[in-house]
């Protein structure tokens, strides 16, 4: 029987089915509709705005197989790097959401602590080894973010997380593997530095269906362990020994976190290079619209969400704020990311 | 003493410390059941070391922590965040989290993917709320309120915990006085309704007022334990904190109350 009863107070909804039980809060369920709405609205907008937009009626005439050629190439352009948007976006905010509660700082998320300068510099290893195709630039990726997050790890966490030591060990393992990065690029020759070069800029474009495919599938895969990510976010935030003595297996799910989180942001990097800003911006503003007053530590979906609006919108930016020329996207989110790191920054060097 | 079979939790020969050179060495204690046990004793001496090492936060070098006859190793983290409960001496306080929230966290080791919110896990957040005296302040953000009512609140989630004992490492430190007694009042009350209540304090004096077990530590040993009276005399002072002191009851609760005189020689060389 499935139920859905007002709890004695009004803001929150219990839900259960059986055996299944599971509690939200009403604003957190209208914000997220929200937000999905919006994500879903990026899309349509990224179909159809600017020349050679689809008409907002034919759309789903165009998934038909006697559409006119041309609007099945629109869609099938068109509609790839949308979904690629929303998809990756959504990765980032996650592993955003994972990194800033594991090392309990805002500023903590993969861009900020180096870790997406070692999935650059892994797919960067890779191309001047002559690989190609996704799974390739995957592999190459997730290991740079993985031998990352390990030096970071080992350099900054051995006396217990503190804040600032954090954030500046990441940012110098961040620059010693982009220039890492770039002396791959110099010693190799010219035909791979100019990929690298290109791919570096990080960008959506010409994201095709079977590359989505291949890295919507894996960021599938990793979403199976979301709900327990979701659960166990909440605990770590209250402090290791809160966290352990309320039953977390405390190791163990740091690993779990860490290996979740380099997989989502490095799987985006495989695939379009470095993009900015989004998993340190998607779960604060996740956390401020979801619950009232700023909420209590990073949302799951929230940030996926959140992250997914800003990929999409940031995509767009790209696109057709600029008439006549294209730029990359992540050209859009380091601009947008600069401002917003300054004042994050400056609003936590004030609390400390 | 009470055999460790017939104590609420107990350690056997326990060794444990950050280093080769251990902080606690060849210690046994047990807290008998239904007990307020209060450990003291100066900087330093291990007492905070030997309540994480009851939580499990710390692993033994030596000897083992035994809970209803179980060595607490062969504990699940969720089985035995069922039967102790542990308030940190630092716990985090997420930014703008409300007490209901906050309380709601407790419930973590008695859920699971698909049961994330029971009615019992509703029964059990609400009688710890109203149990710690938070029930008014739920929807309150834990950071906006006092000191004494921010410690109420995370008693209130080691309660939800359902857990027959509750571990507080310094409760008291950094609250006003008035603050003090309010948290103190509420151990006393907790163990009326059948809990084992197990907490590390610097106040010698608040621990002589509110203790029915009382445990006095100096160099990672017990020096004495016992009640109140048995433990808080002028011997024990001196021997514990290089203290000298005047004890006299208190004239309402007969409690020992301590009058500072001077530090003995030893400590001012």
């Amino acid at each position: 029987m499935v139920s859905a009863v007002a709890t004695r107070d009004p803001r929150v909804l219990a839900l259960r089915v059986g055996p299944v039980s599971a509690r939200i809060r009403t604003r957190s369920a209208v914000v997220i509709g929200l937000l999905g709405a919006a994500a879903l609205g990026t899309m349509l907008l990224a179909l159809t705005v600017g020349r050679g937009g689809l008409e907002p009626g034919s759309i789903l005439y165009a998934l038909t197989p006697d559409a006119s050629k041309a609007d099945r190439l629109v869609f099938e352009w068109r509609g790839s790097r949308a979904l690629a948007a929303i998809v990756f976006g959504a990765c980032l905010g996650v592993s955003g959401a994972i990194f800033q509660t594991v090392t309990r700082n805002p500023l903590g998320s993969p861009d900020v602590i180096g870790l997406n300068a070692g999935s650059y510099a892994g797919v960067v290893a890779v191309i001047s080894l002559g690989g190609i195709g996704f799974t390739a630039m995957a592999v190459g990726s997730i290991t740079g973010g993985l031998v990352a997050a390990a030096a970071v790890y080992l350099l900054a966490f051995k006396q217990g997380v503190n804040g600032f030591r954090l954030i500046i060990v990441g940012i110098a393992v961040g620059a010693v593997l982009t220039s890492l990065t770039s002396w791959f690029s110099v010693k190799s020759d010219l035909d791979v530095a100019l990929r690298a070069a290109i791919w570096g800029a990080g960008s959506l474009n010409g994201t095709r269906w079977e590359v989505l495919a291949a890295a919507g599938g894996l960021a599938l895969v990793t979403a199976l362990a979301l709900p327990h990510v979701a659960r166990v976010l909440p605990q770590l935030a209250l402090g290791d020994d809160a966290a352990s003595s309320l039953g977390l297996r405390l190791e163990p799910t740091k690993a779990l976190l860490v290996v979740v989180g380099v997989v989502l942001s490095a799987l985006v990097t495989a695939v379009t290079g470095p993009i900015q800003f989004i998993a340190l911006a998607a779960p604060q503003i996740a956390r401020r619209l979801v619950t009232p007053g700023g909420g209590s530590g990073p949302d799951v979906v929230g940030s996926a969400l959140v992250g997914a609006v800003l990929l999409g919108t940031a995509d767009l930016l790209a696109q057709y704020a600029l008439p006549g020329t294209t730029v990359p996207v992540g050209a859009v989110t380091v601009v947008l990311g600069g401002v917003y790191l300054v004042w994050l920054l400056f609003r936590e060097s004030g609390r400390s | 003493m009470t055999s460790s079979e017939h104590a609420a939790i107990a350690a056997e020969s326990l060794a444990v410390g950050y280093t080769n050179d251990p902080v606690v060495s060849g210690l046994d204690l047990a807290v008998p059941v239904g007990s307020f046990t209060v450990i003291v004793g100066p900087n330093a001496c291990g007492k905070s070391t030997l309540l994480r090492a009851l939580a499990r936060l710390l692993t033994p070098q030596e000897g083992r922590v035994v809970i209803g006859g179980e060595d607490v190793r062969s504990l699940s983290a969720k089985q035995l965040a069922r039967k102790i409960g542990l308030l940190p001496q630092a716990p985090i306080t997420p930014d703008a989290i409300t007490v209901m929230d906050l309380v709601s966290r407790g419930r973590y080791a008695h859920q699971s993917i698909v049961r994330q919110w029971s009615p019992d896990d509703e029964r059990a957040v609400a009688s710890a709320m109203a149990a710690s005296g938070v029930s008014e302040l739920r929807n309150r953000r834990v950071d906006e309120l006092s000191g004494g009512q921010r410690q109420r609140a995370w008693i209130a989630l080691t309660l939800a915990q359902e857990t027959d004992v509750l571990l507080l490492d310094e409760p008291t430190t950094f609250l006003d006085i008035a603050h003090q007694v309010e948290v103190l009042e509420l151990a006393v009350r907790l163990r009326e309704e059948g809990r084992t209540v197990v907490a590390v304090l610097h106040e010698l004096g608040m621990a002589a007022r509110y203790a029915t077990h009382l445990v006095a530590m100096r160099d990672g040993r017990i020096i004495a334990q016992g009640t109140p009276a048995e433990v808080v005399t002028e011997a024990v002072l001196e021997k514990v904190f290089d203290l000298q002191a005047r004890v006299i009851p208190d004239p309402d609760t007969g409690s020992p109350v301590v009058l500072p005189r001077t530090v003995s020689r030893r400590r001012q060389v």
